[in-house]
């Protein structure tokens, strides 16, 4: 059943996105920048935390759980450590996708040769 | 002259010159494709929990490394801008589609040299995503502290 509702949820979302490119015109570049500004949002009121527990990878792979982990990670600094906390904690939950994106990024670029 | 080619009416006569936009077909398309890579996440969610013996949350950092690994090797041989076509948004919201930004920006400029090249340009498409990340989350991440300081929470 997990399964099924990471797929369910995972495509609806990727469905919402389709239907920003399609119907209102945007470009794949200002649906990534809505979505994320979406997750953060939804996380602002602690919605993202349901998707999350009753979807499991359905909302973790899209990338609106990367401005859920965004907020995330600074509110839970900003308990620890005050107001400086949101600084703080901004990417404690981010930096493994960020690092890994960069780490092979650059070596897939070293490796492969542009094509198109 | 027919009213259909004044000037007036330019928009609405272009319009139904268009290409009609498959609407349902490019929603099944997303629908599938971006369920399919949430599934292969669940799978290795399930399988990093089980194998190494991790929590949900713990077990989110190697999914998403592992997911961003196959999608960088893709986008290296021309495989994932393929699926791209395909699957339109159903690639691109994926955290998959995020790894494919970097690594096609970093290929394309790779014959610019490795630092002015790859270096500067690599977050050339991706930057947005993080740029307006970090902005909504200091933002929304301010209103909340506040309002945790007034209801003393």
């Amino acid at each position: 059943m997990d399964f099924f509702w990471a797929f369910v949820v995972g495509g609806l979302i990727c469905v919402l996105g389709q239907l920003l490119l399609d119907v209102a015109k945007l470009d794949a570049g200002h649906v990534m920048s809505t979505f994320v500004v979406l997750g953060c949002v939804l996380d602002g009121f602690d919605l993202y935390d349901n998707l999350l527990s009753f979807a499991g990878a359905g909302a973790s792979v899209p990338i609106t759980s990367f401005g859920h982990s965004l907020l995330h990670g600074a509110m839970e600094q900003a308990d620890k450590h005050g107001f400086w906390g949101i600084a703080l904690g901004m990417f404690q939950l981010t930096s493994a996708g960020i690092a890994a994106a960069i780490l092979f990024g650059f070596l897939v670029s070293v490796i492969f040769k542009p094509r198109g | 002259m027919d009213s259909k080619f004044k000037k007036e009416n330019y928009t609405d006569t272009a319009k139904t010159y268009y290409p009609k936009v498959p609407y349902v077909r490019n929603c099944l398309k997303a629908f599938l494709v971006g369920g399919f890579i949430c599934l292969i996440g669940e799978l290795l969610t399930k399988f990093y929990m089980q194998v190494f013996d991790m929590s949900q949350q713990e077990a989110g950092t190697p999914t998403v490394t592992t997911l961003i690994l196959i999608s960088a090797i893709l986008t290296g041989l021309g495989v994932y801008d393929r699926i791209a076509q395909f699957a339109g948004a159903g690639s691109a919201v994926p955290v998959t589609g995020f790894a494919n930004a970097v690594t096609s920006a970093a290929l394309e400029y790779k014959s610019e040299g490795y630092v002015l090249g790859v270096g500067s340009n690599m977050f050339k498409l991706a930057g947005s995503v993080i740029v307006f990340g970090v902005t909504s989350a200091y933002i929304v991440g301010i209103i909340r502290y506040i309002f945790n300081q007034l209801i003393g929470g």
